[in-house]
């Protein structure tokens, strides 16, 4: 164990040096692009032995990982913004064909208007394509969240790629503290990948994406929606096993100060440090505040998170990307659905923030939190369904 | 000493401010704080006025935003007090450092009526009869240390030293030529 400190795209590009997978297709885009540029120079410098495949687009990229990982190999991507938005229809062809890719994906918006900073619109964009979606607060969560993606990809429960998420510029190119694994200890925990089908091997003969008719279409549909289900257990054993080595506990979601909670903020990424200050601030003026950061975006822990917010008075639910739906956000729909299915009794906001990077500061939550005081007690507090905080008026 | 320390840079794109605060985060880091050093990115060119933030903390850093109230302020290239509010927010217990070839006296009519304190150096002059190139951020760090308190001065130059040894180890002939910048800006400073 190192006790060190780098950026979040330099905590991914640890793993995956630890990890050494087998092929690397990839294509530049601000700010994932040095993630590819360490691993070339692992490469370079011999202490990997990745295949890395310069391509010409995006799309270029997640087709060559498809076809690596329908080979038979273990294999990575990376990309931000326009680049996950170029892979779009063969992000579906990599989850339908049960392809265990990983992708490390630094989110940033969305053209228009053209901006390079953190938002979540790209990956939210992609939430219904079949992968799975793991978010991070910080560089070593970036890292851990990375070195547990194979095991859950891979798992013959699953059979499904997994996007590992951390927020643009806000974490990828901040250098913070962070605690490394011992090579061995993670080469041991990722294990080595065996799998069962693939087009390399010589004594099966195999067809990956063929066209398939309405007859059986329908029920590879279904079994892929199993597959996600059946990836809650795993991402849970997953994070168990990698707890007893690290110390560092994981599940789908992180519950701050939330036992006692009566109002409860639910967000994903970088935010939720601040908002971790916010809440303690909170705490010492009285208020019963708590926030439930999310972890696992897909599969979508829905009955959770309503259990976990089953108790509070008012909930601000934060999201980072617009809907463009005339109601609200993406994160929003899905935990007020949740709480709605659990009969919860919570008054619920959708909050809309740090679209395009823009800055959120602890005051900015604080006040946040003052608001759902006023809404736990009936008071119609907000105009719209879904307000904007941070907003320039 | 201050619960958390919070330190905004100035620069020009290609002046090397976000170095500077990498290399603040870095030596703040290997004396076993905890620290955040990252820069504001927009669309970045040469010459284009950019912004860089360090924390560092004895207790872990969770905040995940800019720096709106520093602590101290650092300014890698004078010319920037005409077009950048340089003292936005900072505290008047804290200071503000610049590098210039001017009079303190003549920047102050630039600084908004600033009431802390306020320093210059000439890391020209430093980095001109140490390295022979100019590299500002060498002996802006430096200053950066002395101003703020962060470390000792023994401390700072025995982990720059450690650092620097790393850093050109295939380069022996500049590191003392560094390390002569670290000292000079630290009596340089005024």
């Amino acid at each position: 164990m190192l006790k060190t400190r780098m950026s979040g795209n330099e905590a991914v590009a640890h793993a995956i040096r630890q990890i050494n997978p087998d092929v690397m297709p990839a294509f530049p885009i601000t700010p994932s692009t040095e993630i590819p540029q360490f691993v070339a120079s692992m490469i370079a410098n011999g202490e990997i032995d990745t295949e890395f495949i310069p391509v010409e687009s995006e799309h270029s990229s997640m087709s060559a990982a498809i076809g690596a990982s329908a080979a038979g190999a273990r294999t990575l991507t990376a990309t931000s913004s326009c680049g996950l938005a170029f892979m779009w229809e063969v992000l579906y062809v990599a989850a339908s064909s049960r392809l265990p890719i990983v992708m490390a994906v630094v989110n940033r918006g969305l053209t228009g208007p053209l901006n390079i900073n953190a938002e979540h619109s790209d990956s939210m964009g992609a939430r219904d394509s079949g992968w799975i979606q793991i978010y991070a607060e910080n560089n070593q969560e970036a890292y851990d969240n990375f070195l547990q993606a194979y095991r859950i990809a891979e798992h013959p429960d699953v059979k499904l790629p997994v996007m590992i998420c951390q927020d643009g510029f806000i974490t990828s190119h901040a250098v913070e503290n962070i605690t490394l694994w011992d090579d061995m200890k993670m080469k041991k925990f990722v294990g080595e990948y065996e799998p069962q089908h693939y087009l390399l091997r010589e004594d099966e003969v195999m067809a990956v994406g063929p066209y398939a008719a309405s007859g059986y279409c329908m029920e590879a549909k279904k079994a892929q929606a199993e597959a996600m289900k059946r990836a809650k257990q795993v991402i849970l054993d997953v994070a168990k096993e990698f707890e007893a080595i690290t110390g560092q506990s994981y599940g789908f979601f992180e519950g701050y100060r939330m036992d006692d909670a009566e109002y409860a903020i639910v967000a994903i990424g970088s935010v939720c440090g601040t908002a971790k200050d916010a809440v303690d601030a909170m705490r010492e003026r009285g208020l019963r505040a708590g926030l439930l950061k999310i972890r696992v975006f897909r599969p979508f822990p829905a009955q959770e998170i309503a259990d976990a917010l089953k108790n509070c008075r008012a909930v601000a639910v934060m999201d980072r990307a617009e809907g463009y739906n005339a109601v609200g956000g993406p994160l929003g729909a899905e935990v007020m659905a949740a709480l709605y299915r659990a009969k919860a009794k919570a008054e619920a906001v959708n909050i809309m923030y740090g679209l395009s990077g823009r800055d959120v500061r602890v005051e900015d939550v604080e006040k946040l939190f003052d608001e759902l005081v006023r809404l736990g007690d009936g008071e119609q507090v907000y105009s719209e369904t879904c307000p904007y905080i941070g907003l320039r008026e | 000493m201050r619960q958390m320390t919070e330190i905004r840079w100035h620069g020009r794109g290609g002046q090397g401010a976000k170095t500077a605060a990498l290399l603040l985060a870095d030596v703040a880091f290997n004396i076993g704080m905890h620290v955040q050093g990252f820069p504001e990115y927009g669309p970045e060119r040469m010459g284009a006025p950019i912004t860089a933030y360090d924390r560092i903390s004895a207790k872990e850093i969770r905040v995940h935003s800019n720096i709106y109230e520093p602590d101290f302020v650092a300014v890698v290239d004078d010319t920037l007090l005409h077009s950048v509010d340089v003292t936005k927010g900072l505290k008047e217990d804290g200071a503000i450092l610049i590098n210039t070839g001017r009079k303190k006296e003549q920047l102050l009519p630039l600084l908004n009526d600033y009431k802390g304190k306020v320093y210059v150096i000439d890391a020209r002059k430093v980095c001109m009869q140490t390295l022979g190139k100019y590299f500002p951020n060498t002996p802006m760090l430096a200053a950066m240390v002395k101003i703020s308190g962060v470390m000792e001065k023994n401390v700072f130059l025995k982990e720059m030293e450690c650092s620097l040894q790393h850093k050109f180890a295939r380069k022996p002939e500049v590191l003392e030529g560094n390390l002569a910048a670290l000292r000079m800006a630290f009596e340089e400073v005024c």
